[in-house]
């Protein structure tokens, strides 16, 4: 088991037949996704290798059966790109565009409510259920299929140091996403870990958190109530000055909201097991872990 | 993206927001001419830079006569004005903004900001005007009204309206105010801001509204389609070495440290700033070059680390994946010459030919240090500056 993508997700690439979306669309089917089209609006009836390219969304919905988007498309247009999904009825949208102005996403957010389509991202690497399901930019090598733990994560590159320290530790994923490093997202740590208490087959999480916002505090609280199984949280940005932006949009720490020593202390305060040495936190995985 | 108090003011005007009468002003002759032109005096002289506390800090005085606007003027102008705000260094102050005083009968509090936990665009604001807001929400949290806007639907009449009535905002002002408020809320949209800040908003004596001062920050993801407020971007006000680096496309942000560190991801990158500091160092600043670690990129990030003198050491860490590390290691060890690197440079790579990039390095004849785990690297970078 996995949440939200598996063997049977059918992705549609927007922006197919771009460098990204040509490089990373290559990449997904070589891990073995099924990926039944692509859409570049006035190229639809051409081929990306053996992709049929359409014209818009709702036609490979309805042409290949597409029932999850995977989102190349550049900050001015992304917004318009994710709302087309949606509406045309696919069931997750991952959405790895980074720069898409904050007030389009609040939009393509309160769009997205009355709609069945779950969003992953933006400014994410994506979602990988190992050895059935890639949809993003993440290096396959690192993981290793069969769980039992999950991942979740607001970031890119230190996502894959966790789960490369996970695997070093034998310890495989059920399923790893990153909700991206945006100050308002489609799914946030609170919806992955409900998916991940529901899964029998995951059996611990890690949450990697950073500085900004308030996701890691909200969630701390759910785990306390509700997340039964254990969970090891990492926040980055201990050493961030205030008021900057440090790469990522969300990552901003506001007056005196949004610090990571605040995250450490409220994950401390729900019993989460908190790694404060990146370098060893396989190791603490190894330990927490031993039972699951 | 921050602009100043006056560039802020020409946006408001566009939307017909009330403003004092007042222009700018780069030298203290030019202060008074200004004044000259105003309908009255006492004028307040306003020092204009990206930082709150100016009052505080000596950048805000009144002029009761046209010799005291132009001597106030001269002294504020070159003066490095120190606020809460600006950090001990302060800022120097290269503009005043010169305007009429007003006859203030109250003093409200409004901002227009983005929810990021609710996505929706929040109106805030209080009879608590020209106080610190966040102490008026951790002592009397009441006195502040938030009215949350869903951002498809757009602003209605009945927001402004909550926003008057539980103020309250006197009767003889409420049909300004709901214009204003409906203004401020289109230009925020309008404009992509991130932040839009009026403290003080005054009612003056005559029953007028008038935004006394004003405070606009913006996405710098929307600026690309926001031409003319990109003219308004001061790089005075910004760190030379952030300029040089936005030059290049390398996210960097100066710090006090002496371990300059170059990291692909920005979640990475906090973390490797962390990792530098529990090995016992200080990082000199935060730079993520994003997904391309070409040799010219490399490059370039050496240039702009070693461009601060206090860095007596440098931590690369790539998690590349897909990346091959000896195609990285041989640029590494081309920038670092090409560069003529004198610190020692821990090295952790991770991706494809892990093996053949650490042979590189090693065989390079540089002080380059192969780091096989991050583990391993922190212990390097502990070395580095013992």
């Amino acid at each position: 088991m996995s949440i939200f993508v598996n063997k049977d997700t059918r992705v549609v690439v927007q922006g197919i037949t771009g460098k990204e979306g040509q490089f990373h669309a290559r990449q997904c089917i070589e891990y073995g996704t099924n990926v039944v089209g692509g859409v570049t609006p006035g190229k639809g009836g051409q081929k990306m290798d053996n992709v049929p390219v359409f014209n818009t969304v709702l036609q490979a919905v309805q042409g290949a059966g597409a029932n999850c988007s995977l989102i190349f498309v550049p900050p001015a247009f992304a917004a318009d790109a994710i709302m087309e999904s949606a509406d045309a009825g696919v069931d997750v949208i991952v959405a790895i565009t980074e720069g898409i102005p904050v007030l389009d996403m609040m939009k393509v957010k309160n769009h997205l409510a009355r709609t069945k389509a779950r969003l992953i991202g933006p400014n994410c690497p994506g979602i990988i259920t190992p050895g059935e399901c890639k949809v993003g930019i993440m290096p396959a090598p690192i993981h290793k299929p069969g769980g039992p733990i999950g991942v979740v994560s607001r970031s890119g590159t230190l996502t894959y140091e966790v789960v490369h320290q996970l695997t070093l530790q034998g310890l495989g994923q059920t399923t790893c996403l990153g909700i991206g490093g945006d100050p308002i997202n489609g799914t946030n740590f609170i919806d992955c870990l409900v998916a991940f208490e529901a899964d029998p087959q995951t059996k611990g999480i890690v949450m990697v958190g950073e500085i900004g916002g308030n996701a890691e505090e909200d969630a701390a609280l759910f785990i306390k109530e509700k997340v039964t199984k254990p969970v090891i949280g990492f926040v980055a940005g201990l050493t961030a000055p205030p008021g900057r932006r440090m790469g990522h949009a969300g990552a901003i720490i506001s007056g005196s909201s949004g610090t990571a020593q605040g995250k450490i202390a409220a994950m401390k305060a729900a019993g989460i097991h908190v790694c404060e040495d990146l370098g060893s936190l396989g190791e603490l995985c190894g330990k927490v872990f031993v039972h699951v | 993206m921050k602009i100043h108090e006056y560039q802020a003011k020409e946006l408001f005007k566009k939307y017909d927001i009330p403003v004092p009468k007042g222009g700018v002003a780069t030298d203290a002759r030019q202060a008074r001419s200004v004044a000259a032109g105003l309908p009255s005096l006492p004028a307040v002289v306003k020092a204009q830079i990206h930082a709150g506390g100016r009052g505080k800090g000596g950048g805000v005085k009144l002029a009761r006569t046209l010799e005291e606007v132009e001597t106030l003027a001269g002294q504020i102008i070159g003066m490095t004005l120190v606020t809460h705000q600006t950090g001990p260094e302060g800022r120097t102050v290269k503009k005043v903004l010169v305007e009429e005083g007003l006859d203030i009968a109250k003093e409200l509090y409004f901002s227009i900001i983005p929810d990021r936990s609710t996505a929706k665009v929040v109106i805030m604001a209080s009879e608590a005007g020209g106080m610190d807001i966040e102490e008026v929400a951790a002592k009397t949290p009441e006195k502040i009204v938030k009215v949350p806007v869903e951002p498809t639907l757009g602003i209605q009449g009945y927001h402004c309206r909550e926003v008057a009535y539980r103020l309250p905002v006197p009767p003889a002002g409420i049909r300004p105010f709901l214009a204003m408020v409906r203004g401020l809320y289109q230009l925020f949209v309008d404009y992509d801001c991130s932040l839009l800040e009026i403290n003080p908003l005054v009612v003056t004596a005559q029953d007028g509204i008038v935004a006394l001062d004003a405070k606009i920050n913006l996405d710098d993801n929307a600026l690309f389609r926001h031409k003319d407020i990109q003219d308004f971007r001061d790089l005075d006000e910004e760190d030379p070495l952030e300029v040089e680096a936005s030059k290049y496309n390398l996210n960097y942000i100066k710090m006090d440290g002496n371990v300059g560190n170059m990291v692909n991801g920005a979640g990475l990158a906090m973390a490797t700033m962390d990792i530098i500091k529990q090995a016992g160092a200080h990082p000199a600043n935060f730079l993520d070059v994003g997904g391309g670690a070409s040799a010219e990129m490399v490059e370039n990030g050496f240039r702009i680390i070693l461009s601060d003198q206090n860095v007596k050491g440098i931590f690369i860490n790539i998690f590349g994946g897909i990346l091959r590390c000896d195609v990285l290691a041989s640029g590494v060890v081309e920038a670092a010459k090409k560069v003529g690197i004198q610190v020692p440079v821990v090295v952790r790579m991770e991706g494809t030919n892990v093996e053949e990039g650490r042979r590189i390095l090693k065989e390079s004849g540089l002080d380059l240090i192969g780091a096989a785990s991050l583990k391993d690297a922190a212990q390097k970078v502990a070395a580095l500056v013992r």
